[in-house]
């Protein structure tokens, strides 16, 4: 016994000065290196992980405005490498900043290990009128809520106008004229019709939503039950279908967000590409559209099973969550609700299209509404297609294994479109992987 | 820890046996105080997140539930884990592959360096060096970019002959691409070490071959390639190390063929992916600790078959 207690110390005091090196290089808890530069010098500094790519300038002007507290801002990465520095410092016990930058469906992630704050009881009633409710319950795990909304991702079908003319297609309404047009185009000896990347497991996740499916059912007051559903009827019959179309060389199998893909969608090899809100912003970052391709890119709603009862799903969207690490949670709450929150950071996410905004003073605005996007060639995109999606957005349950959940997934869609597995059988493997893992962290799997 | 630096000490000591008494105690000081820098380093940065590694191993950490001690439970998933096991067999069938094939190279681009002397030589000897010289990432990316099929050069190649270029980034023929990336890599360095060896050869066994009547290629076979063997099998048990931890490769492809290489691709990617990604110390720890014992099992049989040809371990 004594023998473990003294190994532990050595090992602890051994991994904490590696951890001391870790956060002073990482930015973490460490206000002496951000990225921007704070100019109220006697003010309190909370510490802060983002990655949108106007972040600077939000950060900037919330501390001009607010004469309280200052961000101090580092971009540690996006998405997946934010999210291990983050699971490290919170196994770590130290090292994470004061604010992040999480996507909602990791929020049950973190909050189960106890890494979020509960924002609720630092006076959460002055922000909720900034938020509709479907955006509130995204950030929630039953009433208490660990995160401020910033952004949505409505999802929709971008697709090329020149493509859908050349071969004389209308707009697909639901997911068989899909399956049709695409078959015409092929026929036509046009390009493929779609992507299934593996590596966007969420974007399934979405789509199976659509069709009915809800993975996950979850009790905050039972934490340690949780229902596990990856293999009902409506996820078999969406990973059947898009199994269907990588069979019939309809859509490619080509991983998203590489350059492989950007590439494709520049030279029109995919005639349209399902995506968020966020994506236009996304591509032109990717330099999609500026080209050969200008003004060839129009979206439409997201092709529906059933077209007299549509439903509309997410993709990402984002908030702001206090840390529990966090040593001043109150002033972390506060710039969290103020960030992104001013019309200026608004306005600028949402006319260069980095955000879709859940704030209600950008939604609500009409020169938002009626923005005429220049990536879609001067399409009213948020009137016709993305406010009214994000409007019937209902919210969803996410896991508190997100990583694993969608590691998992990213195996079996790859599998399906090697063609090793069928869509059912791979939503059967993903079921008793999940399930198996569940089980291993100790929930009970109803 | 405190037994290897103390069989250091004796070897020192073994070779003045003669002298005795203060002197010898005095060498024994100075020959600890010789050590301590690197002992210290050695320890901090060695033994201790090994030993810290092996401790977290023995145990194991649920989301719910907290932590408990396990014993070897850990080890027990892992040798039935086919992930682990999955990652375990591609990375010895790419040993198996990628090292004759790397040895092979490297050979014979060191005989023929040896065996030709012109301006030239130095300068292909530079360039086949190289590519060791390029960051292992860089070579990954670089790599990467050249596979694409939609602006590489692979599709304007085989589009000369009407073909449709390989995807190396697919999942049939990824073992190709990445022992494409690793050969390009490493031969030449392995090459250096070779050409090194060939070099230390004293030249009048070449010429008494001659006059015994042997060409050039019976002195590559019968002399030089005989001679050389201890720094063959030295660059095969580096190779071999190397290739079992393999790991900053098919890491960096990653974000660019997520679908074609898992998380677990590799024991190494999926001790990572545990660790960092799962939040799962515990099991990431047993997994580095099992393919440490693989990778020494394979090492240790390696070295016992060619124990009669080895002067350098």
């Amino acid at each position: 016994m004594k023998t473990t207690r003294t190994l532990a110390t050595v090992a602890m005091l051994a991994a904490a000065s590696g951890l001391v090196a870790c956060s002073s290089d990482g930015g973490g808890s460490d206000a002496s290196n951000c990225t921007n530069t704070i100019t109220k010098q006697d003010l309190p500094v909370v510490t802060m992980w983002a990655w949108y790519p106007n972040m600077e300038l939000v950060v900037d002007n919330f501390n001009k405005a607010n004469d309280e507290v200052q961000v101090c801002w580092t971009n540690v990465g996006q998405g997946g490498d934010q999210y291990d520095k983050f699971q490290t410092a919170i196994s770590a016990g130290t090292g994470a900043p004061d604010l992040v930058m999480v996507e909602m469906d990791r929020i049950p992630t973190f909050q189960i290990q106890n890494a979020l704050v509960d924002i609720s009881g630092y006076d959460l009633e002055a922000a909720r009128a900034n938020y509709g409710e479907g955006a509130w319950k995204d950030v929630s795990v039953g009433d208490a809520v660990y995160g401020v909304p910033v952004d949505g991702g409505p999802l929709a079908m971008i697709y090329r106008k020149d493509i859908f003319d050349k071969y004389g297609i209308a707009p697909p309404k639901t997911w068989a004229e899909y399956e049709q047009a695409a078959q015409k185009v092929k026929d036509a000896g046009g390009p493929l019709f779609g992507d299934l990347g593996a590596n966007v497991p969420a974007l399934m996740m979405a789509l199976q939503i659509q069709k009915g499916a809800a993975p996950y059912t979850y009790d905050p007051a039972q934490p340690e039950s949780i229902g596990v559903r990856l293999n009902d009827q409506a996820s078999k019959d969406v990973l059947e279908y898009w199994g269907g179309l990588v069979r019939k060389g309809l859509v490619g199998t080509q991983d998203q967000f590489t350059p492989e893909y950007i590439s494709g969608v520049i030279n029109g090899n995919y005639a349209t590409y399902i995506s968020a809100a966020w994506a236009p912003g996304y591509l032109t970052g990717a330099g999609v559209g500026q080209g050969q391709d200008t003004g060839t890119f129009a979206v439409a709603p997201l092709p529906q099973w059933d077209p007299t009862n549509p439903v509309q799903v997410n993709w990402g969207g984002s908030a702001f969550s206090v840390t529990s690490q966090s040593k001043k949670p109150e002033l972390a709450a506060k710039a969290a609700y103020g960030l992104y929150a001013d019309e200026e950071s608004l306005t600028d996410g949402w006319t260069n299209q980095i955000i879709f905004p859940l704030n209600l003073t950008a939604l609500n605005n009409p020169e938002f509404v009626d923005l005429k996007v220049a990536f879609f060639d001067g399409q009213q995109a948020n009137k016709e297609v993305y406010v009214p999606a994000a409007n019937a957005y209902q919210g969803v349950v996410y896991s508190p294994f997100g990583q694993y959940y969608f590691d998992a997934m990213t195996k079996q869609i790859s599998a399906i479109s090697a063609g090793s597995v069928t869509g059912s059988q791979g939503a059967d493997r993903l079921q008793e992987d999940v399930t198996k893992h569940a089980t291993e962290q100790g929930f009970t799997v109803r | 820890m405190t037994s290897l630096t103390e069989k250091r000490a004796p070897r020192t000591h073994d070779q003045k046996h003669k002298i005795r008494g203060k002197v010898q105690r005095r060498e024994h000081l100075t020959g600890w105080l010789f050590v301590g820098p690197f002992g210290v380093v050695f320890l901090a940065f060695l033994i201790a997140p090994l030993a810290y590694a092996l401790y977290l191993s023995l145990f194991q950490k649920k989301l719910i539930g907290g932590t408990s001690f396990v014993l070897f439970d850990n080890y027990v998933k892992a040798f039935t884990d086919p992930s682990f096991l999955s990652g375990a067999w591609f990375v010895v069938r790419f040993a198996l592959v990628a090292i004759p094939v790397q040895i092979a190279v490297a050979l014979a681009m060191a005989l023929i360096l040896d065996a030709v002397t012109s301006l030239f030589t130095r300068f292909s000897r530079l360039m086949i060096f190289l590519p060791y010289a390029i960051p292992t990432v860089i070579g990954a990316v670089m790599w990467g970019f050249l596979y694409s099929r939609s602006f590489g050069p692979l599709s304007d190649v085989f589009g000369l002959f009407g073909a449709t270029a390989p995807d190396f980034l697919s999942s049939s023929l990824i073992f190709y691409g990445l022992l494409n990336i690793v050969t390009w890599q490493w031969a030449g360095y392995y090459m250096i070490i070779l050409y090194a060896a060939l070099q230390g050869i004293d030249p009048t066994l070449y010429e008494a071959a001659r006059m015994d009547g042997a060409g050039r290629w019976q002195v590559a076979r019968r002399i030089k390639i005989p001679l050389i063997a201890p720094a063959l099998i030295l660059i095969l048990v580096f190779s071999l190390i190397g290739t079992l931890q393999f790991f900053n490769e098919p890491q960096f492809l990653r974000y660019l063929a997520a679908g074609t290489i898992g998380s677990d691709f590799t024991p190494n990617m999926y001790a990572y992916q545990q660790a960092f990604g799962l939040a799962n110390f515990n099991y990431g720890s047993a997994i580095s600790f099992a393919l440490g014992g693989l990778v020494f099992i394979c090492v240790y049989a390696f070295l016992f078959f060619t124990r009669k040809r080895r002067s350098f371990l």
